[in-house]
C-alpha cells in the first residue's frame, strides 16, 4: 500500500527557495541513524546558518577584546561591533531607540530582569499579576517568587480546548490591584498566536504595563514593538538562528530608567566608592560584567540573515508547512493534534493513541526525525488539556514538504510497531 | 539498529499486557516512583512474608520501556528472597547504565532485553524507575524519584 502520495504536496507559492536556504545550514547535511536528519525541534532551538558561524569565527579570529574599556584597536573594534549588533536588533523589532535594547542571557534572563528590576520595585503586598495558562515556566516561576516575597497574587487567564486564551476572562481579571501582565506572544507547546496587541491596549487603558514573552514569535513573524506598544518584549538568540547564551530584553526607555538594576558589577556603574555607587545609563545599567560579546555579534548576524531571507516569506512558507503537516496528520487514525487554535505558528503537538510520547520520540529518532517529547515546560497547559505529555514537531523555514512526509511516515511506523 | 532491538516483541508484549498490573488487597509495603523529567509515575505494592516477596503489583502512567520493565520485574522477583531481589536491582541498574559486563555471570536472564537502553541516555531512567521504586518499597521508603536527592538508588545498593 502506498502510504504517502507525494502529489498531495501543495505547490509552494512563496518567495522562499527552500533548497537555496538549506544549503546555508551545514548541520542539515547530517545523517542520524543512517538516515538524513529531519530536524523538527526548532521551538527548542534552531540551527545556525554558515553566515552566523562565519561571523563568530571572524569575530574570534580578528576582532575580539573586552568592550567599553580599552583604548586599543581591538577593544574599540569589539565595542563598535557589539553596539552595531544592538542597532541591528533595534531595527529588527523596530524599537524607537537602541538604548531600549538590552543584551541578556536569553528569554529567561530577560524575564528575571523585569521581575527584579521592575517587579520588586513597583509590585507590593496585595497587588495582582496577570499571567496566562499558556505561559512557559520561565514566565511563571519568577512571578511566583516575587508574589511569595511581596505577598502579591497571581491571576491566570484560562484557555479553551483549542488552546486559545479566553479574552473575556482576561478582561474580567482586571481590578484596581492589577499591577502587571505577562503573556507569551506564541505558545511554545501549541503554537497558538495570542492577540497580544489587543491585550496590551486593554491593559494600558487601565494603566497596567505588559511584558510579552516573544521567544517563539521573533523567529517566525514580523515583530514591531512600537506597533504592539508592549512595555517589555523578551526573546532568545538560539531560537532564531543565533547562538545560545544571548537574548534580548526590549523595554520602553522611560520604564527602564525608572527600574532598579538586576545584577551589580562592572560596566553598569558610573562611579563606585564604598559609600555610594552611581549607576550607568540604560542599556548599560542592565549589562553588568563582560557580556557575551561574540554571541551578541552572532545574533546581529542572525537577524541580518533572517532579514535577507525575509521574515514575511518565512512566515508564509512556515504557514504552508503547518497546513500540509496538519492535513497529513489528520488522515492518521489514532493521532490527535493538541492545540488547534485558529491562528498558529508551525508547531504540531500530538498524541498517538496508546503510545507514550517518549516511545514515539525514540522511534522517530530511528527514522532520523528529531522531535521534542514531554511537558515542554508548560505543565499547567498539560494539566488543563488533560494530557500527561505530548510529542511536538516544530518547523522552521529550512524544513521541506518531503520532510513532513518522512515525519508522517515515521508516525505510521510507530503505530505499526505498537499494534 | 539499537533502538529497534530495544523495542523487541517481549517488551512490546509486556507493554500491551502488563503482568501483575493493579493493586494488592493487602500490601505490607508500598512505594511511588516518579520521573519528574517526563511526569511518569509508578505505584508498587508489596507483600512480604518473612524474607520473601509473597505478592507484588504495580500500576501507573509510563512509557512502554518503563511499563515492560515493571511488568517483567514483577514476574521475576515474585517469590524471591529480599537478598535476591536486591541483587537483581543492582544488576539491572548496572546493566542499564552500562557498568555490568553481560559476558560475566549474572542473574538477569530475559531481563537482558533491556540492555539496549545503555545506548539511549535519555531512556535509561525509564527502564530503571520500577527497580528504583521496588528498592524504595523494600526499604520502606514511600517515594522514589529519578531526580531527588533522597533517591534511594543514590545510596549503596547490595554489596557495591
Amino acid at each position: 500500500m502506498k502510504i504517502i502520495d507525494s502529489t498531495l504536496q501543495p505547490q509552494i507559492d512563496s518567495t522562499l527557495d527552500v533548497a537555496h536556504v538549506r544549503a546555508d545550514f551545514p548541520i542539515l547535511k547530517l545523517q542520524v541513524e543512517g538516515k538524513p536528519l529531519v530536524y523538527l525541534d526548532n521551538a527548542a532551538s534552531s540551527q545556525m546558518p554558515q553566515a552566523v558561524i562565519d561571523r563568530l569565527v571572524r569575530y574570534q579570529t580578528s576582532q575580539h577584546a573586552n568592550i567599553n574599556r580599552g583604548v586599543h584597536y581591538l577593544s574599540e573594534t569589539a565595542t563598535a561591533e557589539y553596539e552595531a549588533a544592538r542597532r541591528k536588533l533595534q531595527r529588527f523589532i523596530n524599537a524607537r531607540e537602541d538604548r531600549e535594547v538590552i543584551f541578556t542571557g536569553g528569554t529567561t534572563d530577560s524575564i528575571n530582569l523585569v521581575m527584579h528590576g521592575y517587579g520588586r520595585k513597583f509590585i507590593g503586598a496585595g497587588d495582582e499579576i496577570i499571567l496566562t495558562t499558556l505561559e512557559h515556566h520561565s514566565n511563571i516561576v519568577p512571578w511566583q517568587m516575587l508574589a511569595e516575597e511581596k505577598g502579591a497574587r497571581i491571576r491566570v487567564v484560562p484557555i479553551n480546548d483549542a488552546g486559545e486564551l479566553l479574552i473575556d476572562e482576561y478582561e474580567k481579571l482586571f481590578n484596581e490591584r492589577t499591577k502587571f501582565v505577562g503573556v507569551m506572544h506564541v505558545s511554545n507547546a501549541l503554537g497558538t498566536i495570542n492577540p497580544v496587541r489587543e491585550m496590551i491596549a486593554f491593559a494600558h487603558a487601565r494603566g497596567v504595563p505588559v511584558l510579552v514573552d516573544g521567544a517563539q514569535a521573533a523567529p517566525h513573524m514580523k515583530v514591531d514593538v512600537q506597533d504592539l506598544d508592549c512595555d517589555f518584549y523578551a526573546f532568545s538568540g538560539h531560537k532564531m538562528c543565533g547562538p545560545t547564551g544571548i537574548g534580548i530584553l526590549y523595554g520602553k526607555a522611560e520604564l527602564l530608567e525608572r527600574m532598579q538594576p538586576f545584577k551589580g558589577g562592572g560596566d553598569m556603574i558610573l562611579s563606585v566608592t564604598f559609600e555610594r555607587t552611581t549607576y550607568n545609563s540604560i542599556p548599560h545599567k542592565f549589562e553588568a560584567g563582560t557580556p557575551p560579546i561574540a554571541a551578541a555579534i552572532g545574533l546581529g548576524a542572525a537577524v541580518d540573515y533572517l532579514s535577507s531571507v525575509g521574515i514575511d516569506a518565512i512566515a508564509a512558507y512556515e504557514g504552508e508547512l503547518l497546513n500540509y503537516a496538519t492535513e497529513q496528520m489528520r488522515q492518521i487514525s489514532g493521532v490527535r493534534i493538541i492545540g488547534t487554535a485558529a491562528k498558529k505558528t508551525a508547531v504540531l503537538s500530538f498524541e498517538v493513541a496508546d503510545v507514550h510520547p517518549h516511545d514515539v520520540g525514540t522511534l522517530l529518532n530511528q527514522e532520523g526525525v528529531a522531535v521534542r517529547t514531554g511537558h515542554h515546560c508548560v505543565q499547567p497547559v498539560m494539566l488543563r488539556l488533560k494530557v500527561p505529555a505530548t510529542t511536538r514537531a516544530s518547523f522552521a523555514f529550512y524544513n521541506t514538504m518531503a520532510e513532513v512526509d518522512t515525519f508522517i511516515a515515521g508516525i505510521r511506523t510507530v503505530q505499526k510497531i505498537f499494534i | 539498529m539499537i533502538t529497534k532491538s530495544l523495542y523487541q516483541e517481549v517488551i512490546l508484549d509486556h507493554n500491551r499486557k502488563p503482568r501483575n498490573y493493579g493493586k494488592l488487597d493487602k500490601a505490607s509495603h508500598h512505594a511511588v516512583g516518579h520521573n519528574p523529567l517526563c511526569g511518569d509515575h509508578l505505584d508498587i505494592d508489596l507483600n512480604l512474608e518473612g524474607e520473601h516477596i509473597e505478592g507484588i503489583a504495580f500500576h501507573g502512567e509510563s512509557c512502554a520501556i518503563c511499563k515492560a520493565s515493571a511488568s517483567m520485574m514483577t514476574t521475576i522477583v515474585k517469590g524471591k528472597s529480599l537478598a535476591d531481589a536486591e541483587m537483581l536491582i543492582k544488576e539491572f541498574r548496572d546493566m542499564a547504565t552500562g557498568t555490568l559486563d553481560l559476558a560475566h555471570p549474572h542473574h538477569l536472564g530475559r531481563l537482558t532485553v533491556f540492555a539496549g537502553v545503555r545506548d539511549l541516555p535519555t531512556r535509561v531512567k525509564c527502564a530503571i524507575l520500577p527497580w528504583h521504586t521496588l528498592h524504595a518499597a523494600l526499604n520502606s521508603v514511600s517515594t522514589a524519584s529519578t531526580e531527588a536527592e533522597d533517591d534511594p538508588m543514590h545510596a549503596p545498593i547490595g554489596d557495591a
